[in-house]
């Protein structure tokens, strides 16, 4: 008898504890921000600064949540049901996917000023100190004996900018065309001795390995390579021409909705537009595109996906679909 | 070999049966017929398309000729492992026994990221390889590499408790009865652990045919080349083709219970041959 009253007693107690604990947990906001691999120190900044701001702004204390991984794989894991109230990732194209399951509203990348991008970036080079093979320029990289490496652009976000931005370069050379620029790209391709699945993947082969001349890289990861590994193994080379990469942000309108966390996503992403959300972005070496922040960034010349691609469903589709120019490329 | 029902653990085989077929269909049934499901909803020409593409087809034979060959190293020189470990003693013994499960408990990215690591250019073992001509990592030969690693255990613990129950006494009796080294191995030893081997060959075989984790570190991941199957699913997700993923990976899966279901035959026959 004893014992059963104990265990009552037990029981309420627990009861007791784990409301309290839910209604402390509902006064408080939580956040699921699902991102790519590069971001994880921006946002890591970025959400202490945003959960100041909003405290003092609205009284409300919100937590956020990061998630990293392969922007694609990022982008299944939201379909597949992980509860992110926003995500930014690495190309429109892998939030395109998810909106198109209708958890995003169509036109999303209207939504937000600078297509839903709030800070850009672009692939420049990273070669070995002293640059020994004296690389320049995207035609360095189609030279015989220059070993280049990039990840598989079939596998990986990063990996299709780097091919675009090479593509791009051929195409905006005197008298260039699109059998030129494959021509072109392929040359760099056959100068690719292993194709990582991922972007870090790539960095390591590169870093760690000891192999390779050069290394395609977005600038945010070259220069964190830099800074973590000393300048005195390795620099950027930033070529004459490059793609502008703009890995877009969104809300994910069901799951805000859901949540009831639509206001704060909000302006958690409005946020990374004011001026301390652009130092922040230039402080992990993204571009702002408020152009009063400024940045150390080597000045270069953009093309954008849209102006020479067709937006990234075109890209995508005549690229790197099964059987795309990437696979006519590899094809025997 | 008692069969009364008085004597069973569990009580009522209905209820064990049932319980043993209800979980094995939630643990790997059901996943395994979502698969076929998803990948039903291509219509069948796709389907074969998708499955006999010619990058497909080399990433097929890249993966299943590399784990048989890996899966061949191993049931050679696991089972010369095994046979040192149960047969000698040595100092440094009990380490090197549990050394043999090592590839069991480390995640396989970091299998895949250490053998990178060891047989790339500069690598400790790589630069002496890559001098001599051969080269390693990011080459068919490295994933072979990295499937013998990771298959390892299996031959070595099927293989040793099998060996541990052979006595030593009966290979002194056959010297006794005047058969030569070669005489004892072929018709007493090989008799006896040859079904084992043949599991533990089985089982690195799986393995490797499924390993992904540490192959994709030290493959060069080159279309045609050295691509391997599970890549290419991943090739597919990435473009959120699902049911071209599946569709591939429900191939696999065929073509690897056919192989384990043709092993397991020629497992039972070599143990009536050995009785």
């Amino acid at each position: 008898m004893k014992t059963g009253l104990l265990k009552k007693v037990t029981a309420v107690v627990a009861l007791a504890l784990s409301l309290s604990i839910a209604t402390v947990a509902a006064a408080e906001t939580t956040l699921l921000n699902v991102s790519y691999d590069p971001t994880r120190e921006l946002y890591q900044d970025f959400n202490g600064a945003f959960a100041k701001y909003w405290k003092g702004k609205s009284g409300e204390t919100v937590t956020i949540k990061q998630s990293h991984g392969g922007s694609g794989k990022q982008a299944r894991s939201v379909i597949d049901g992980l509860e992110a109230d926003v995500v930014t990732l690495a190309l429109a194209y892998d939030i395109d996917a998810i909106a198109e399951k209708g958890l995003i509203k169509q036109g999303w990348q209207k939504e937000l000023p600078h297509n839903s991008s709030p800070y850009t970036s672009t692939i420049v080079f990273l070669v070995r100190k002293g640059n020994p093979k004296k690389i320049k320029d995207w035609n360095d990289l189609a030279k015989p004996g220059i070993s280049v490496i990039t990840p598989n652009p079939k596998t990986s976000g990063g990996a299709r900018w780097n091919y675009l931005a090479a593509w791009g370069y051929a195409l905006k050379q005197k008298r260039g065309n699109e059998a030129k620029a494959k021509e072109f790209v392929a040359k760099i391709l056959k100068n690719v001795p292993v194709l990582d699945s991922g972007a870090r993947g790539s960095t390591n082969t590169f870093v760690q390995r000891g192999l390779g001349d050069v290394l395609l890289a977005w600038e945010n990861e070259a220069y964190l390579a830099i800074n973590e590994l000393g300048p005195d193994k390795f620099e950027i080379v930033t070529p004459s021409l490059s793609i502008l990469a703009e890995p877009p942000v969104t809300v994910i309108d069901k799951v805000a909705d859901r949540h009831g966390t639509r206001k704060v996503a909000e302006e958690y992403l409005k946020y990374l537009y004011t001026t301390e959300g652009q130092k922040i972005a230039a402080k992990h070496y993204y571009r702002p595109i408020d152009k009063k922040v400024p940045t150390n960034l080597a000045k270069v010349k953009l093309f954008t996906i849209d102006e020479l691609f067709g937006g990234w469903q075109k890209a995508q589709k005549t690229h790197f679909a099964d059987g795309g120019v990437f696979d006519q490329i590899y094809a025997r | 070999m008692n069969k009364s029902p008085h004597n069973r653990v569990l009580p009522g085989f209905g209820l064990t049966l049932g319980y043993t077929i209800f979980y094995l269909s939630i643990v790997v049934l059901i996943p395994l017929s979502a698969l076929f499901f998803k990948s039903a909803t291509l219509s069948w020409g796709d389907f074969w398309a998708t499955v006999t593409a010619e990058r497909v087809i080399a990433s097929f034979r890249l993966t299943f000729g590399a784990a048989i060959a890996a899966a061949l190293v191993n049931a050679l020189f696991g089972t010369l492992v095994a046979w040192v470990l149960v047969r000698y003693r040595f100092p440094g013994k009990r380490l090197a026994d549990a050394l043999v499960d090592l590839p069991f408990a480390l995640p396989t990215a970091v299998a895949g990221i250490t053998l990178a690591t060891v047989y790339s250019a500069n690598g400790w073992l790589g630069r002496y390889l890559e001098a001599a001509g051969i080269k390693v990592a990011f080459t068919p030969l490295g994933i072979t590499v990295a499937m013998v690693f990771i298959g390892l255990p299996f031959v070595v613990r099927t293989v040793q408790p099998v060996l541990e129950e052979l006595e030593p006494e009966l290979e002194e009796a056959a010297a006794c009865l005047g058969a030569n080294r070669w005489q004892t191995i072929r018709r007493v030893l090989l008799p006896s652990i040859t079904p084992a081997v043949i599991t533990g060959f089985a089982l690195a075989f799986a393995r490797g045919v499924g390993e992904y984790g540490s192959i994709i570190f030290i493959a060069g991941n080159m279309p045609m080349k050295s691509e391997i199957t599970p890549l290419l699913i991943i090739t597919k997700l990435e473009q959120y083709d699902y049911a071209g993923a599946t569709a591939i990976a429900s191939v696999m899966l065929v073509i690897s219970f056919v192989m384990l279901l043709v092993i397991n035959i020629l497992q039972k026959w070599s143990r009536r041959y050995a009785a």
